[in-house]
């Protein structure tokens, strides 16, 4: 079996499997250490990049179990036809059982480098069908617990993290003090006992405010894009505000507002403007695409990502959804395109990226009578990296037939999404205390990395 | 209006009316100033907590120009239905559509225009303080129908009343019913409910729904019923009692018992009690026994209990604090202002009269301690330049690019109201691109004339992010 990577040079290069992944993680600092990158702190850790569809993405028409009989009887009209040569209007065969919606042609090739690892039949275990409650659950990382006020990903930062309010917990947090959250408090504390402050940006989101999934006390940043994130005067208006906030008052507001030209001034040497996506990277023109064009700007600049969020929406399908082509044909062309095109421009870097897709839950198994789906249960995810074990769709297939439905309508929930993400943290991150981030739960081994 | 004592402080007058205009009100506008040293910083906190006796027309017809504010919830949900049909069977959406959308956003950019051109700046801050203690979230499904008679009918009369009163609205709201699930609450099946019969037998499939829920999901399957906390904990845990407040895991299955039939009548979008789907047996709640068929009144008096319990008056009176005096509430002032709630039967007036006229409010400490949550900075900074909000919902999507949208909050925890919550690097940028694009007239859905430099310059400051 070989396994693709994608070189600095931006070429492909063929890499066997025998080798030891932590050797290829050397070779490529190494090179950085003679390019001169990676001198800001972590910049070149790892780096989880999330995407949330909302809306509910039909799992059954994105990988396709074209092997179950089922599946056909069940969606009269907006089947993806089983694979064959005779045209394009087809899933594209994985592994003789389950194939690709053919919009995701470009995962096609992802698959085959061994980078591609969908997960089918995952979910929460909750049996609600209401999208707010089901992306609430997906993003606290408590299934049917309302009572969470942070997100999964905040715990996770918090749990690995520097900052000194997290450790209080959520409730207790009276004993601040005024400048908790300027950059000189936040020296780190574990790891080779080296000090070195948290970057700014180790959490972002390309949204307009920060999302449930990344709410809580350790700092995030959510921006619309890099654009917006600079101070739009120029001349002596722009010099006047850099000069007050400069003074380096001890409060919260100056503290945040020199952290804010700190980060300013990170952005503008980065120097978004004159990004060009490399080996041939063509992202759409979409929303989605423009931003994970800047997550991978972000990454690139070695600014200290470590985790990058954006989400999605259009998955709700009631009506009209199509098959091998319409609507939901459309969504998912949008979403292949983007994500593959970040997986190009991220080149050798995905190395050390893991990208992970997710949505509140499936849709039913059985088309309605408006040639759409309603609210299901179990659905599917992608996890896409140089360290993922791809090639394989993970997770036990519960079948389609009749008994084999949930509530006797959907597909039924095997993996539970904690799984997937505990995994992904605490193999791709290092993440140790999965009992903080995911209270309560006791993950089960996918073996996806 | 009852009169107002002569203030101890360590402040200067001066810094007296600075403080009262920005933590009272919505920040000065120009001219407020020399209004409140004429009159004394005691009158005018006197007359803010008789908003009655303030002259509001020109607030009022602006919100009058507000054309969708007043529609009966009955007409949205209709109109609701109406929009759901059309799109199941993909006919054209009807005007409806764009009608339905309205009142929703102008619920919104009303609550700005209100803080911004209200005379009666202390009663806006109080509502907006319990839209926010009691706070719904427009994004989870037909939440958003309820909002407007939320704010109109259930928050706006009760801002300085009884806090009893204020609770009961809410806890029989539909926006908070439909929020929190109590709508769909239903007792378990080991309990016996009013009507003997079970909802499931009672209702054969396909007649029309007793349920709650206005609109059954598509594809026609309703969620498993039965015993649902979500609401009973919180009403404990934010509501009234606090996280501390001396509550079990017991009592909020007893209260959701209790709480059980509280729900939406679908067709008017009003509250309905359903003896049906009530859990009939004997409750006990915080130590007290409520007997068995007590129907509606089981609630009743959960919320009398809940209301009065001293552990409320503390979480509601430090909140108060909090919003009012300092990020870190003094205790003395707390036990001293809870007390007040306690003696008063809960009168949020009295509470809030003990808060800002207290030696702590006007202390040195207290002065210009908060940052400014989005909504007061937008409101504070329209107020300094003289403008004003157009009627379209473009105004409540300046609150909400700054991390603040109004009903847009997804926990019922409410948006935070210290500083550490409100600034980081991210924060400032919109922050201090805001003052900029105001100082320079070009803030799309605000009217404002030529704005002073020195009053325009000083919005992008640090001082301007405080109150």
């Amino acid at each position: 079996m070989q396994r693709r990577v994608f070189m600095k040079n931006g070429a492909l290069a063929l890499v066997t499997m025998g080798l030891n992944p932590t050797l290829l993680r050397r070779t490529i600092f190494a090179q950085e250490l003679v390019t001169g990158a990676g001198s800001l702190g972590n910049a070149r850790g790892k780096v989880l990049i999330c995407l949330f569809q909302r809306g509910a993405a039909d799992a059954l028409n994105v990988v396709v179990p074209f092997g179950e009989q089922a599946y056909y009887r069940l969606r009269p009209t907006i089947a993806v036809p089983r694979p064959t040569l005779a045209t394009q209007d087809a899933a594209i065969d994985l592994d003789g059982f389950f194939g690709l919606h053919p919009s995701l042609a470009p995962f096609k090739s992802l698959w085959t480098q061994g980078l591609l690892a969908p997960v089918h039949a995952v979910g929460s275990p909750s049996n609600t069908r209401s999208h707010f409650d089901a992306q609430d659950y997906m993003e606290s990382g408590t299934p049917d617990a309302k009572g969470t006020r942070d997100g999964w990903l905040n715990r996770y930062l918090a749990t690995k993290g520097t900052c000194e309010e997290c450790a209080k917990g959520g409730n207790d947090r009276s004993a601040k003090g005024g400048n908790g959250k300027s950059a000189g408090a936040r020296e780190a504390g574990g790891g080779n006992g080296t000090a070195k402050p948290e970057s700014l940006f180790r959490a972002v989101s390309m949204t307009q405010q920060t999302p449930r999934i990344l709410m809580g006390p350790a700092p995030s940043v959510a921006m619309n894009s890099i654009q917006e994130f600079a101070i739009r005067a120029n001349g002596p208006a722009a010099a006047n505000i850099e000069a007050m906030y400069a003074t380096g008052g001890s409060d919260l507001v100056h503290a945040a507002g020199s952290e804010m030209l700190d980060a300013m001034k990170i952005l503008r040497a980065a120097n978004p403007q004159q990004y060009q996506p490399r080996n041939g990277a063509e992202y759409p023109r979409s929303p989605l695409g423009q931003r994970l064009r800047e997550i991978a700007q972000l990454i690139k600049s070695d600014v200290g990502v470590e985790i990058a969020f954006a989400d999605v929406g259009g998955w709700d399908t009631h009506v009209n959804q199509g098959g091998a082509t319409g609507q939901l044909a459309q969504r998912l062309d949008d979403f292949a395109k983007a994500t593959y095109a970040l997986v190009t421009d991220l080149g050798d870097r995905m190395a050390d990226v893991v990208i992970l897709t997710m949505s509140e839950f499936g849709r039913t198994a059985r088309q309605n009578g408006n040639g759409g789906t309603d609210h299901g249960h179990a659905g599917c995810l992608f996890v896409i990296g140089g360290g993922v074990k791809g090639g394989k769709v993970h997770g036990r297939w519960p079948g389609l037939e009749a008994e084999q439905l949930n509530e006797g309508r959907d597909l039924a929930l095997t993996t539970d999404f904690r799984s997937v993400f505990g995994e992904v943290v605490r193999k791709h991150l290092g993440a140790s205390a999965l009992d903080r981030i995911f209270p309560g739960f006791a993950p089960s081994e996918l073996g996806l990395l | 209006m009852v009169a107002v004592a002569p203030i101890r402080s360590e402040l200067t007058r001066d810094q007296q009316i600075e403080h009262v205009l920005n933590r009272l009100a919505y920040g000065p506008r120009p001219g407020d100033d020399e209004r409140v040293r004429a009159m004394g910083v005691e009158r005018w906190i006197a007359l803010q907590l008789s908003p009655d006796r303030l002259d509001d027309r020109t607030t009022d017809s602006i919100v009058s120009s507000y054309s969708a504010l007043g529609t009966p919830t009955s007409e949205l949900t209709a109109m609701f239905r109406e929009v759901r049909v059309a799109r199941r069977d993909s006919m054209r959406l009807p005007d409806t559509r764009r009608t339905l959308q309205l009142s929703l956003a102008q619920v919104s950019s009303a609550k700005l225009a209100r803080a911004v051109t209200s005379e009666r700046q202390l009663y806006e801050q109080m509502v907006d303080f319990w839209e926010n203690h009691f706070s719904v979230f427009a994004g989870k499904g037909q939440t958003r129908l309820f909002i407007p008679a939320y704010d109109r009918d259930v928050i706006r009369p009760y801002a300085l009343g009884k806090f009893r009163d204020l609770l009961g609205a809410v806890a029989k709201s539909p926006a908070m019913l439909f929020y929190l699930d109590n709508a769909q609450s239903a007792a378990d099946s080991v309990h016996r409910t009013l009507s003997s019969r079970r909802l499931r037998e009672a209702q054969p499939a396909g007649s029309r729904p007793l349920s709650p829920g206005l609109i059954v999901p598509p594809g026609g399957v309703r969620p498993p019923r039965g015993l649902n906390e979500n609401y009973a904990r919180e009403l404990m845990e934010l509501h009234t009692l606090g996280v501390d407040g001396g509550y079990t895991q017991r009592d909020v299955i007893e209260v959701a018992r209790a709480l059980t039939g509280w729900s939406i009548d679908p067709r008017e979008g009003a509250f309905v009690f359903r003896p049906a789907i009530h859990d009939a047996e004997e409750k006990t709640v915080l130590g007290s026994r409520l007997s068995a068929l007590g129907g509606i009144e089981d609630g009743e008096q959960v919320l009398d209990i809940l209301a009065r319990h001293p552990s409320t008056a503390r979480h509601i009176t430090r909140k108060l604090v909090v919003r009012f005096v300092s990020d870190s509430p003094p205790p003395a002032l707390v036990d001293r202002c809870a007390a007040v709630f306690s003696r008063s039967d809960g009168d949020i007036r009295e509470t809030l009269r003990c808060v800002i006229t207290s030696p702590e409010f006007f202390s040195k400490a207290a002065y210009r301690a908060k940052v400014k949550t989005p909504l007061e900075l937008v409101a504070s900074a329209l107020r300094a330049t003289g403008a004003s909000v157009d009627n379209t919902p473009r105004g409540a999507q300046i609150v909400a690019r700054l991390g603040q949208p109004i009903f847009g909050r997804q926990t019922p925890d409410g948006w935070p109201d210290r500083a550490d919550d409100w600034v980081n690097a991210g924060a400032m940028v919109n922050r201090v691109n805001f003052g900029l694009a105001l100082a320079s007239a070009r803030v799309p859905g605000v009217i404002v004339g030529n704005v002073d430099p020195a009053i325009g310059a000083s919005l992008s400051t640090p001082e301007f992010q405080r109150r």
